[in-house]
C-alpha cells in the first residue's frame, strides 16, 4: 500500500536524520563495528572457520569491545555521565590488546 | 737428615743382600726395581759381598767416611754406630784403626750397661761388624751377656724387649736370636753349649706360634696388636728369619725346623709382591733364605685307556730348573708304596707307570691324592732349597666303563615277573618295540663295570648321569633318573602313577638312555626303541601338555620390515582460492578506511605542542609495538618471551597513554569550559 511504503520511507528518513546528528566519534565507532562484523561474516562463509576458530573470535571480540566503547562514550547515556571518554578509550585499547594476545596464543 | 739416613740405611743394606754370580749383568743399586729372576742368596761372611757399582762407593763413600769420623768423635747412640759400621763395611770405606778403637770402646761401654734387647742388639752387632772388617774385638763377659739376653725370654719362645716391659713380642725374639748369634760368633766356642741347646728349643717353640694363610703361606705375627708398636707380619717374620738363620749359622749342630715351615715362610715372602717402602723391601729380600721347590703335575687327568704315565715336574718358584733330586711316591691313597719315580732328563720330568699301581676308576676315589717326598741329591742344597717335606698332589683317573647285562621289559603291576625281558646291547642303537597300558610297568636295568672289573661307583654321586627319556610324537618329553643299588642301575616306571605326569597322552613314545660321568671316557646317549602306551582318557581337570617351544627362528629371527606411513597431509584449498579469500577478508578493512574518510575523520585534536605530541607519538608507537609483538609471537616467539616483553611494554604504554589521554582530556575540558 502506498501509505505503508510512505511510512517506511518516512521512518527511514527520520532515522537517517537522527543518525546524522550523532557526533562524529560515535559514527567512527559504528563504522568500525560494522566492518568488524562484516569480516566475521566473510570468514564464517568462506574460510571453513568454525564458530570456535580464533580468527572469528577476534573479529567478534573487537566488535563487542567497540560497542562497549560506544556505549561509554555516548554523552546521552545517563549511566556513564561522569566517565571521561579518554578513560573509556584506554579501556578499549587495553582490552583489545589482551584479546589479541589471547587470540595469538590460541593461534600458535 | 735423620729421615734421609733411614732411607739410606735400608737401601744400602738391601743392596748388601744381593750377591751376583759373575756372568749375569748387575741389577741397579737401589732397591726399587723388582727383580724376580735373580734368586737372592743370603750369606753372612764378608768376602762374598760384591759391590756392583764402583760409582756408588766413590759417590757416597766419602760421605760415609766423614760421617763415621764424626761419629767417632762425639758419643752418639749405639744404634747410629751400628748402622754406620754396617754401611761403611758395605761401601768398603777405609777407616783407620783409631776410629775403630774409639767406636769399639764406646760399644763396650753400652754393652756393660745394657738392659734392653735393642741395646744388646746394636752393640753386639756393631762389634761384629768391626770384627768382620778385620779388626780384633774382645768380648769380656760372653757368658754374662748371653745370660742377660736369655733372661728376657719367655716360655713360649718369644722375648721381652727389656726388663721393664711386661709384653713379649715375636719381633723381639728375632732380635734376641740375632744378638745371641752375634755373641756366639764373636766368642767362638767359649759359650756354654747347654745354653745353645736351650735356645734351640726356644726356637722350636717359637715356630709353634707360626700362623698360616689359607694357601699354605706361613708367617709370624704379634699376638697383641698395639697401635704404635705394631710392626706387621712382614717385619716380624723377617726379624725371626734373620735371627734364626744367624743363629743357625753361628751355632754348631742342626736346628730342627720342619721343611714345610720353611717352605711356608718362603712362600709368604714371595707372595707379598713388591712392597711399597724400602724398609719392607729390605725385609723381604733379606729373608728369602731358601728357594722353595714346587712339585706340579703337567697332566692332572690320567687315562687308563691310553696308558698314561704319572708325570711330576719339580721346579723352583721362579720356574728355573731344580738341582738334582729324587722324587718318591709315598702314598697313593690307599696303597702305600715306596715307588721311586724315574727321571727323564730330556723332558726334565719324573714319571711312573700307573698300571703298576693298580689304580681303578671310581671304586676308589678317582680324585686321588698322591703324596710325594722329594730328596735332594746334594746335601749342601738343603740350605738353599726348601722342599717342604711331603707334597700332596691330586690327580684324576679316567677309563672306559663297560655296560653289561642291560635288560628291558614290561612287568605286570602285581606280579613283577621276570618274563619277557629283552636283552639290550648298549654299544649300538637298539630298536626294541614294546607296548603297555597304564596298569603295567616298564623296567630297565644294567650294570657298569670299570676296566679292572669292579662295579663302577662315581666318587661324587651327583656327577654320574643316568637318564631315561621318553619322547612322545608331539615332542613332549619326560626324563627319569635311574637309581643305583650295590650291583646295578635300575628303573621301574609304574605307569599307573605316571598317567598325570604324561598328560594322559597315549601313543608312541621313543626311549633314549643317557649314561655319562667325568671319569667315564665312553659316555653315551643311545636310542633304545619305542613303546606304545595306552593311557586312559584325561578327566576334565587334567593339566594340558605344555605348549611346544616356538620355533626359535620365528621368535628371534628377523622380523618383517615396516615401512613408515607418513600422515597424509591435510587437504588444503588451492593457492588461488586462498589468495582470493584473503582479498575478500581485507575488503571490509578497506571499506572501513573509505568510510572513515567519508565521515571526515581528521587528526585535528592531535596535540601540537612538543611534549604532549611526543607522548602521543609514543602512545601510538607503543600500540604499534604491541601489535608487532603479537605478530612475532604468532610467527616464532613463545608465550613466556612474549609475556616478558609485554611486561615491559605494558606499563610503558599505560604510562604514556595516561599522559596523552589526560592531556587530551584537559584540553577538551578547557574547550568545554571555554
Amino acid at each position: 500500500m502506498p501509505k505503508a511504503t510512505n511510512d517506511a520511507q518516512l521512518l527511514i528518513q527520520s532515522l537517517r536524520k537522527a543518525y546524522a546528528a550523532t557526533p562524529t566519534n560515535l559514527k567512527i565507532i559504528d563504522l568500525y563495528v560494522v566492518f568488524a562484523v562484516a569480516t566475521a561474516l566473510i570468514q564464517l562463509d568462506h574460510f571453513h572457520s568454525t564458530l570456535s576458530s580464533p580468527v572469528y573470535f577476534s573479529c567478534v571480540g573487537t566488535a563487542v569491545l567497540a560497542v562497549c566503547l560506544r556505549i561509554q562514550v555516548n554523552k546521552e547515556n545517563k549511566e556513564f555521565k561522569d566517565l571521561p571518554p579518554e578513560r573509556a578509550f584506554t579501556d578499549f585499547v587495553l582490552c583489545n590488546l589482551v584479546l589479541h594476545l589471547v587470540i595469538m596464543n590460541f593461534l600458535g | 737428615m735423620a729421615r734421609g739416613a733411614d732411607l739410606w740405611r735400608f737401601s744400602l743394606l738391601s743392596v748388601r743382600s744381593f750377591s751376583i754370580p759373575s756372568p749375569q749383568p748387575p741389577p741397579p743399586p737401589f732397591a726399587r726395581s723388582p727383580t724376580p729372576t735373580v734368586p737372592p742368596r743370603r750369606s753372612s761372611s764378608p768376602d762374598r759381598w760384591i759391590l756392583r757399582e764402583k760409582r756408588l762407593t766413590r759417590h757416597y763413600g766419602h760421605f760415609r767416611y766423614s760421617e763415621l769420623k764424626r761419629v767417632g768423635s762425639s758419643s752418639p747412640p749405639a744404634k747410629d754406630l751400628f748402622y754406620a759400621l754396617r754401611i761403611t763395611s758395605i761401601l768398603g770405606c777405609q777407616i783407620d784403626a783409631s776410629t775403630y778403637d774409639e767406636v769399639a770402646s764406646r760399644l763396650h761401654a753400652v754393652l756393660k750397661d745394657a738392659n734392653s734387647l735393642l741395646e744388646f742388639y746394636y752393640s753386639i752387632g756393631g762389634l761384629l761388624s768391626i770384627k768382620d772388617q778385620g779388626h780384633d774385638v774382645i768380648l769380656s763377659d760372653a757368658d754374662g751377656t748371653f745370660h742377660a739376653i736369655k733372661a728376657l725370654s719367655q716360655s713360649d719362645g718369644r722375648w721381652r724387649l727389656d726388663t721393664n716391659s711386661a709384653e713379649s713380642s715375636t719381633f723381639a725374639a728375632g732380635i734376641a736370636l740375632e744378638s745371641l748369634a752375634g755373641v756366639v760368633s764373636l766368642v767362638g766356642s767359649e759359650v756354654d753349649q747347654s745354653m745353645i741347646g736351650v735356645v734351640k728349643n726356644d726356637i722350636v717353640k717359637l715356630f709353634g706360634s707360626i700362623k698360616s694363610f689359607d694357601d699354605g703361606t706361613l708367617y709370624f705375627d704379634e699376638k697383641h696388636v698395639d697401635g704404635s708398636e705394631y710392626k706387621g707380619p712382614l717385619t716380624t717374620s723377617a726379624s725371626v728369619v734373620r735371627g734364626v738363620s744367624a743363629f743357625a749359622a753361628a751355632a754348631s749342630g742342626n736346628l730342627n725346623i720342619p721343611g714345610d715351615k720353611i717352605l711356608g715362610l718362603a712362600k709368604f715372602f714371595l707372595s707379598i709382591g713388591v712392597p711399597g717402602t724400602t724398609k719392607d723391601f729390605f725385609n723381604q729380600i733379606d729373608s728369602l733364605v731358601s728357594i722353595p721347590l714346587i712339585l706340579s703335575l703337567p697332566a692332572t687327568v690320567l687315562s687308563l685307556t691310553s696308558k698314561d704315565q704319572l708325570k711330576v715336574e719339580v721346579t723352583t718358584v721362579f720356574g728355573s730348573a731344580a738341582p738334582p733330586l729324587t722324587v718318591n711316591l709315598v702314598q697313593a691313597y690307599s696303597s702305600d708304596s715306596k715307588d721311586e719315580l724315574q727321571f727323564d732328563a730330556e723332558n726334565v720330568v719324573h714319571y711312573l707307570d700307573i698300571a703298576a699301581l693298580k689304580l681303578d676308576v671310581g671304586s676308589i676315589p678317582s680324585f686321588l691324592r698322591y703324596l710325594f717326598f722329594v730328596t735332594l741329591h746334594d746335601p749342601d742344597n738343603v740350605n738353599i732349597y726348601a722342599t717342604g717335606g711331603q707334597n700332596s698332589i691330586r690327580a684324576f683317573i679316567t677309563g672306559l666303563i663297560k655296560v653289561d647285562k642291560a635288560e628291558i621289559g614290561i612287568l605286570e603291576s602285581d606280579a613283577g615277573s621276570v618274563e619277557s625281558l629283552q636283552k639290550l646291547d648298549l654299544s649300538k642303537d637298539n630298536s626294541v618295540s614294546l607296548s603297555a597300558n597304564h596298569l603295567q610297568k616298564l623296567r630297565l636295568s644294567f650294570v657298569l663295570t670299570t676296566p679292572l672289573g669292579h662295579t663302577f661307583k662315581p666318587i661324587r654321586t651327583n656327577c654320574l648321569q643316568v637318564f631315561l627319556k621318553l619322547r612322545h610324537e608331539t615332542k613332549v618329553e619326560h626324563i627319569f633318573i635311574l637309581e643305583s643299588s650295590a650291583r646295578q642301575y635300575k628303573i621301574v616306571l609304574d605307569f599307573l602313577g605316571l598317567v598325570g605326569k604324561f598328560y594322559y597322552l597315549s601313543g608312541k613314545y621313543e626311549l633314549e638312555l643317557t649314561v655319562g660321568d667325568a671319569a667315564m671316557e665312553n659316555s653315551f646317549i643311545q636310542a633304545l626303541g619305542h613303546i606304545e602306551l595306552d593311557l586312559p582318557e584325561p578327566p576334565e581337570k587334567a593339566a594340558r601338555p605344555p605348549p611346544l617351544a616356538a620355533d626359535p627362528l620365528s621368535k628371534f629371527g628377523p622380523k618383517q620390515e615396516i615401512s613408515h606411513i607418513f600422515r597424509a597431509p591435510e587437504k588444503r584449498p588451492p593457492k588461488e582460492l586462498s589468495l582470493a579469500f584473503l582479498g575478500l577478508t581485507l575488503l571490509p578493512f578497506f571499506g572501513f578506511l573509505f568510510g572513515l574518510t567519508k565521515l571526515g575523520v581528521n587528526l585535528k585534536s592531535f596535540p601540537s605542542s612538543p611534549v604532549p605530541a611526543a607522548f602521543s607519538i609514543l602512545f601510538h608507537a607503543g600500540i604499534a609495538a604491541v601489535l608487532l609483538l603479537y605478530v612475532l609471537f604468532w610467527l616464532k616467539l613463545d608465550l613466556f618471551t612474549t609475556l616478558k616483553i609485554l611486561g615491559f611494554l605494558g606499563p610503558f604504554l599505560v604510562f604514556v597513554g595516561h599522559r596523552t589521554l589526560s592531556y587530551l582530556a584537559s584540553t577538551s575540558t578547557k574547550q568545554k569550559a571555554a
